[in-house]
Order: C-alpha cells, then sequence, then structure tokens
C-alpha cells in the first residue's frame, strides 16, 4: 500500500500529512485531526451526515480517498462561525428547532450552504430536493427546512 | 468500511495513464468520480491493485457545443450538466436523466464517463445515451477510436472499452429543430437505481410525424436496451393515443427484466409500458414547443 504526502486546506488553515492512499476523507478529518463535527453515519453514501464543501461543493467524504483532495480547500461545519458569531444556517437551526440528536446537522447545514449560495431564493421543494441526499431520523424534515429558510432570509436581509 | 490496500497513481497526462494501465493490466482500474468504485471496494466487490486517478489530468472536464455536436468531457461531473444553460436550454432528457441521478452530493463527484464506464444496467445515463445515438471516443495505446453507444454495452457489467482504454468524450449530435426528450424513472427513493425508466428522444417533421426516434430502457435487463420494435413502430408516423399506446406494449416486449427486491418481472413491464408511453408524450410536446 502507498504512502503519500498530502497537503489539505481545511477551515483556512493548511494542513500536512503522510496518509495511507486507502484513508478516507472523513477519518483523515476525525481521527488525524481530530475535528469530530463531521459524522459518519452510513458510511454508505446515503445518509449525508459526513457530508463537507470541497473547494465550494458539497460532497459526502466517507466515499473520498484523503489523497483526492490533495491541493483542495475543504470546510467542515467547525469553520462555519466567525468571530464567535453562528452562522446564518447555523443560528437557523438553533432558532427553528431544526435537530432534536442532532447527529444529520452537520452534514445538513453543509448541504445548505453550497444550496443557498446556488440559490438564495429557494422555495420549499427545492429546499427539500436541495437535501435530498441527507437523511434525518428524528425532525420529519419540516423544522428544517424552517431553518434554511430562516437562513436564506437572514442572509438576503445580510447582503441587502 | 475501510477499502482494501491499493497503490494510488496520479498521471498528469492522458498518456501517461494511459502507459500506466499498459503496465499494471487486469491489477489496475481507474478512479474518475469514485462515486461506483469506492462503494464496490468497501464491500470487496472490487480489489484493485493499483488505482489511476485521472481527476488530476487537466482538459477532461467540458462541455460544448461543436460542429453540430454536444461534446461532454468523460470527467464532467453530473452537477456540471445539471448547472448547464445550454443543456436545460436543448438537451431536456439530459437535464432530466441527471435529476434522477443519486443525490446532489453525489451528483458533484460522479462523472458522466464514470457513469457509462461502470457498464451497470441500473446506471441512468446508458440509456439515455442510447435514445441520443451517442457515440463514446475511447483512447488507447493505439490512439482513439470511436464506439457506437449500441456496442459499448456487450454484456452484464461489460463494456467495449479494452483494459488498456480510457473514456475521454461522448458526443451526441445537435438535435434538429422541433426535437424533445424525457427521462422517466421510478425509484423507490432518492439516490436508488431504476425499478425501472425510459428515456425517449424524437423529433417531429413539419407534417407532425415522428422522423427519428429513440428510446432507452434501463435496470430492466443484464445490459441498458435499445427498445427498437417500439422505435420501428413510431418512425415516419403520425402519433395517435393508439399507436403510443402500442409502443408502450412494445417496449416492455422488448425488454428482460428479471424479479427483485424492487418488484416482479411483471410489475416492471407493466411500469415500462406506462413509462415509455408518458415519455413519448412528453417528448412530443417538448417537440412542439421547441424552435
Ligand atoms: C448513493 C449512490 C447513489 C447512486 N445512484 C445512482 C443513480 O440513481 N443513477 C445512476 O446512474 N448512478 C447512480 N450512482 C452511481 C454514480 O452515478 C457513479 O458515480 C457513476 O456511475 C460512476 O461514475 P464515477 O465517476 O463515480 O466513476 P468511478 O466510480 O470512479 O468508476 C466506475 C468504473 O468505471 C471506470 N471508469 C471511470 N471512468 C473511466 C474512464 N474515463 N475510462 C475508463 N474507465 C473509467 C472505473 O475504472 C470503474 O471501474 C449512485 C452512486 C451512489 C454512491
Ligand atoms: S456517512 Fe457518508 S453518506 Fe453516510
Ligand atoms: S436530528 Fe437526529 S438525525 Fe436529524
Amino acid at each position: 500500500m502507498s504512502k503519500h504526502t498530502v497537503t489539505i486546506e481545511i477551515n483556512g488553515s493548511s494542513f500536512t500529512r503522510e496518509v495511507d492512499s486507502r484513508l478516507l476523507l472523513v477519518h483523515f478529518i476525525r481521527e488525524d485531526l481530530q475535528m469530530t463535527g463531521t459524522h459518519i453515519g452510513c458510511d454508505t453514501t446515503h445518509c449525508g451526515a459526513c457530508t463537507v464543501l470541497m473547494d465550494g461543493r458539497s460532497i459526502k467524504s466517507c466515499t473520498l480517498f484523503t489523497i483526492q483532495a490533495n491541493g483542495k480547500s475543504l470546510t467542515t461545519i467547525e469553520g462555519l462561525e466567525s468571530g464567535g458569531k453562528l452562522h446564518p444556517l447555523q443560528e437557523g437551526f438553533h432558532e427553528e428547532h431544526g435537530l432534536q440528536c442532532g447527529f444529520c446537522t452537520p452534514g445538513m447545514i453543509m448541504r445548505a450552504v453550497e444550496l443557498l449560495g446556488k440559490n438564495p431564493n429557494p422555495t420549499e421543494d427545492e429546499i427539500r430536493t436541495g437535501i435530498s441526499g441527507n437523511l434525518c431520523r428524528c425532525t420529519g424534515y419540516v423544522n428544517i427546512v424552517k431553518s434554511v429558510q430562516y437562513a436564506a432570509e437572514k442572509m438576503k436581509a445580510e447582503v441587502a | 468500511m475501510i477499502p482494501p490496500p491499493f497503490e494510488y497513481l496520479s498521471p498528469n497526462q492522458l498518456s501517461e495513464a494511459i502507459s500506466l494501465l499498459q503496465k499494471h493490466g487486469e491489477d489496475a482500474k481507474i478512479l474518475a468520480g469514485g462515486h461506483s468504485l469506492i462503494p464496490a471496494m468497501k464491500l470487496r466487490f472490487a480489489l484493485p491493485e493499483y488505482l489511476i486517478d485521472i481527476g488530476g489530468i487537466e482538459g477532461m472536464d467540458y462541455l460544448r457545443e461543436e460542429g453540430g455536436q454536444l461534446r461532454i468531457g468523460a470527467m464532467t461531473r453530473e452537477s456540471s450538466l445539471e448547472d448547464s444553460e445550454l443543456i436545460s436550454k436543448k438537451y431536456p432528457l439530459l437535464l432530466d436523466t441527471v435529476k434522477m441521478i443519486a443525490d446532489p452530493q453525489v451528483r458533484n463527484m460522479a462523472t458522466v464517463g464514470g457513469n457509462l464506464a461502470h457498464g451497470d444496467p441500473a446506471n441512468d445515463h446508458p440509456a439515455t445515451m442510447i435514445a441520443l445515438r451517442a457515440s463514446v471516443f475511447a483512447e488507447g495505446p493505439n490512439g482513439s477510436r470511436e464506439i457506437r453507444i449500441d456496442d459499448f454495452f456487450p454484456d452484464f457489467f461489460t463494456t467495449a472499452l479494452d483494459t488498456n482504454e480510457i473514456l475521454t468524450e461522448i458526443r451526441i449530435s445537435s438535435p434538429p429543430p422541433k426535437s424533445g426528450g424525457a427521462y422517466l424513472k421510478i425509484e423507490r427513493k432518492v439516490g436508488d437505481y431504476a425499478t425501472a425508466a425510459v428515456a425517449c428522444q424524437l423529433n417531429l417533421n413539419t407534417s407532425g410525424s415522428i422522423e427519428q426516434i429513440g428510446i432507452g430502457l434501463t435496470n430492466v435487463g443484464p445490459t441498458p436496451i435499445r427498445a427498437t420494435s417500439a422505435e420501428n413502430l413510431l418512425r415516419g408516423k403520425s402519433p395517435s393515443d393508439d399507436l403510443i399506446k402500442e409502443a408502450g406494449l412494445l417496449a416492455a416486449g422488448d425488454s428482460d427484466p428479471s424479479d427483485d427486491l424492487r418488484g416482479s418481472a411483471e410489475y416492471k413491464k407493466d411500469l415500462l409500458c406506462e413509462l415509455t408511453q408518458r415519455a413519448i408524450r412528453i417528448s412530443i410536446e417538448r417537440s412542439e414547443r421547441s424552435g
């Protein structure tokens, strides 16, 4: 098995590490870097709990080798708040009770970051299709949709 | 699930990737988006000794019309089709298809080339490409060759690619005026493979008859299937309700589904009969509305 040196930017900091070729990105993030906000739910590319942004696009980090992220820039849930202030999506999930156990939340939020970046004015339908790769076993999604709507409003107000 | 160990190779040039394939033969696999391969490796369905990542090769990710053809680079992500204005304006069949493939995060990684090269009859692009009469371009040690989509899927999980070849491009003739297409898929949940799905692409002549037509079927046989008898029935005809119904029955007859968790063979044939009729109707409506 080959070992490789990778340099990956995560939440604005650069990390250089030696990794096995088969090391999955989610294990690199959680175990090598001890950033445990990104979760592993299914490990089979279905649940979305492991979603992070790679060069701005949401991906499932359980289905990518760390080496494939070499030279790329990642954002995880830990990178969203700035200066002690929650990201509008984090605030939205808090205000609208968008979580119960919270296991799916980091993935939901990271997915919604890309969704709102592409479509700042999503309809309920567009939000539901937009998060269709993320499973929640608790909420029934109603409050998750509201949380994303809350964030969309807030982000529009911030831009205006 | 931790995938089995392998040697990772990341060529910067297509020629280098082909040399690596020549050197390692059956022990090597191309890694594109990894969204069929990595799940298969986790389950030990695939045990490659070498992975040749073509993600770092420049110029394999593009989408453009040129010389009357749509050209799709093999490494084009599914999400790029979804976001493309060209695709949403001129290729409704491709847009319908991509929206039914997996989920948004998977589409950010999965490539169009990988969707075909995997040879999985459950994948959605094969039927689409059959309906669109696409050509696949493959590059190997002896240069590039064109493979007609009808020759690309000879058998279950098998493609016409040699072990030394890399799929580089997919070409589709730009649709003539009064063209339209549609993809209809029944899935149990988002991200599931089709219980059955139908791709249709057609164009109408000035008198409203169907001039050219392509119908492809997903996951109802060991390979993706062209519904030849349904196509033959409709070609050159003015589409009536009776004719469309007959085409649905013929498409079901062209299929070869088996019983599985998604349903019985009989149920899948019924689905195909209905989906084919709907796909034809939507394609006709879209043709009438197009320029
Ligand atoms: C949860 C989930 C749901 C999915 N749902 C669907 C669905 O509904 N419909 C659907 O169609 N697909 C679905 N897929 C499959 C997804 O679209 C795949 O990613 C795609 O089929 C393969 O593309 P890839 O780029 O990921 O290829 P990889 O996984 O990298 O490769 C697949 C195979 O093709 C070979 N290969 C890839 N590119 C080339 C090339 N250019 N030249 C030669 N060989 C090559 C590889 O060696 C490998 O054997 C799903 C996947 C997941 C994980
Ligand atoms: S852990 Fe990655 S999708 Fe579920
Ligand atoms: S809040 Fe528990 S899984 Fe979503």
